[in-house]
């Protein structure tokens, strides 16, 4: 009885302090949210006009992000649990993984001004970003990948071999198709990471507010918007306005990923 | 050719790790027979019959010493190619498993593994297998809907159509029964004697009753020893070791 009580008291307060931050971000900004903040660049510093260049941002660096850790991630995990066996080798990389997830991000955004921006010569840029945004949620793709390559039944593995298939065979075509909503799962919390990722970006793509024409464009995204527009002083209005739509948006990145999620499994069942 | 020998086991052990899992099998399999190998639990049978397309390759730490032919060539050959061995000789396990896929897709698993593309060579094949497999006429008008969505018994004899779909010279069984019904249990057993013509049937059944039923020879094994082999009829009535007639008779196991 105790313990149900205290179980439902961590769920309500765990619901409680989510509903709150929400709300608080919401009901400041949702007035601010119009077509045109939308769809006008920022003027004077983001005291005035919209937030179309810093959500360009966000959304240029996600992809650059995604496109890049995806396959490494994928990848990473298969060849950790279909193509090696339990030894030194698999458990230093499991290990590395391990510290790498739990790092810091703001680490991450070093690494990548002094790596990326500086030693390869790519300034505050698009390809930057997106590339220090890809090594800090890297671990997370590989770790949920892994736990959906784990999943599937080795029964099912035994049967591709069975049926003549080679070792890539029966990954590709028995045992990855059925990860994929797991690994899906892995990409969306990497997505999400990604857009609100602030530490990382603010190093490593700099805080331009000009639309971006080239992955060498420096960009600002939302999140590094919100915290200069809060942090200096800028414009609260702004800020909170800024703050619903990137709620909006990672509200929307989820419904759809849901949806096409649902979609996939139906067709397949 | 009739009594000439589909496999010839010679002396051949089998070790997980430590654990000595198959002693000193001598044991001849003839060209279209149902050959029944029954015995308690652990006593081997799965690790025999999985030796015989080598899935027992993918066991970790595992070794064998002997030989095993398939029509006179030594399996463990180095010259062997493996995914052609495992299309000679298809499995059937002891649990449905489906593909998650469509109906179609698993039948046609293995060839589109071996490389045919064509639809209509593809369709073919699914219809001859799910025809010998007695199942055709049960699923031509849903072949793209999931295999997940048959039954039990549809789906074991899904699962053995997708290895007659390999075109295979020996099936090998492993209490393909074993989750099923009386009545699935039956038609797969019908199955079984109708494939006998085409091919050599490796069984291991779910209970002696099984094994008397379908087989034409059958082998005792007990705790990783062949203890005899020989003619159902002459097993079932006359054994020649006392443990075969305490097992048949129901004294252990």
């Amino acid at each position: 009885m105790v313990a149900k009580i205290l179980i439902w008291m961590a769920a309500f307060f765990t619901m409680a302090v989510m509903a709150l931050i929400i709300f608080q971000v919401l009901s400041e900004g949702l007035p601010v949210l119009s077509p045109r903040f939308f769809l006008e660049t920022p003027r004077s510093m983001g005291r005035e006009g919209g937030i179309l260049s810093p959500t360009i941002g966000t959304i240029a660096l996600t992809v650059v992000a995604i496109i890049v850790a995806t396959p490494l991630g994928i990848g990473t995990a298969i060849f950790l649990w279909e193509y090696t066996r339990e030894g030194r080798i698999s458990r230093i990389i499991r290990f590395g993984i391990g510290c790498l997830a739990g790092v810091p991000s703001i680490i991450f955004g070093l690494f990548g001004f002094v790596f990326f921006v500086i030693y390869l010569n790519m300034g505050w840029s698009i390809l930057s970003g997106g590339l220090a945004l890809a090594a800090m949620i890297l671990p997370t793709v590989i770790c949920t990948t892994e736990e959906a390559l784990k999943a599937i039944p080795y029964s099912l593995r035994e049967v591709s071999y069975s049926l003549g298939g080679t070792k890539w065979q029966t990954v590709t075509r028995a045992v990855l198709p059925n990860a994929l909503p797991g690994i899906f799962t892995g990409i969306i919390l990497g997505i999400c990471r990604s857009i609100e990722e602030t530490a990382v970006v603010i190093l490593t793509a700099g805080s331009s507010l000009i639309i971006p024409t080239s992955l060498f464009s420096p960009v600002r995204t939302m999140s590094v918007h919100f915290y200069i527009l809060a942090r200096e002083g800028i414009s609260m209005e702004m800020a909170y306005g800024t703050g619903a739509a990137l709620i909006l948006l990672v509200l929307f990145v989820n419904i759809i990923a849901n949806w096409l999620l649902n979609r996939f499994i139906r067709k397949k069942a | 050719m009739s009594l000439s020998n589909k496999i010839s086991v010679k002396e051949y052990n089998f070790y997980y790790g430590s654990f000595h899992a198959l002693r000193e099998i001598n044991l001849d399999i003839k060209v279209n027979e149902i050959f029944a190998i029954f015995g308690p639990a652990r006593s081997g049978k799965t690790t025999f019959l999985k030796s015989l397309n080598r899935l027992t390759d993918l066991i970790f730490e595992s070794r064998h010493t002997g030989t095993i032919l398939l029509d006179g060539m030594d399996i463990f050959d180095s010259k062997i190619n493996l995914t052609d061995l495992r299309r000679r000789v298809g499995m059937v396990f002891d649990l449905p498993i489906p593909l998650p896929m469509s109906i179609l897709d698993n039948v046609t698993y293995g060839p589109r593994l071996s490389g045919i593309t064509q639809k209509k060579r593809l369709s073919e094949i699914a219809e001859k297998s799910l025809q010998s497999a007695v199942l055709w006429e049960e699923v031509k008008d849903r072949l793209h809907t999931s295999a997940l969505r048959l039954s039990g018994g549809q789906q074991q004899r899904l699962c053995i159509a997708r290895t007659l779909a390999l075109d295979p010279e020996v099936i090998v069984l492993d209490e393909p029964c074993s989750g099923l019904d009386p009545i699935s249990t039956a038609s797969i057993e019908q199955t079984l004697t109708q494939l006998k013509k085409d091919y050599t049937i490796v069984l291991v059944p779910h209970n002696i009753q099984q094994a008397s039923r379908v087989a034409d020879r059958a082998a005792f094994f007990l705790n990783g020893d062949l203890i005899e082999d020989g003619p159902v009829y002459q097993i079932f009535t006359k054994p020649r070791d006392k443990r075969t007639e305490d097992y048949i008779t129901g004294r252990f196991g």
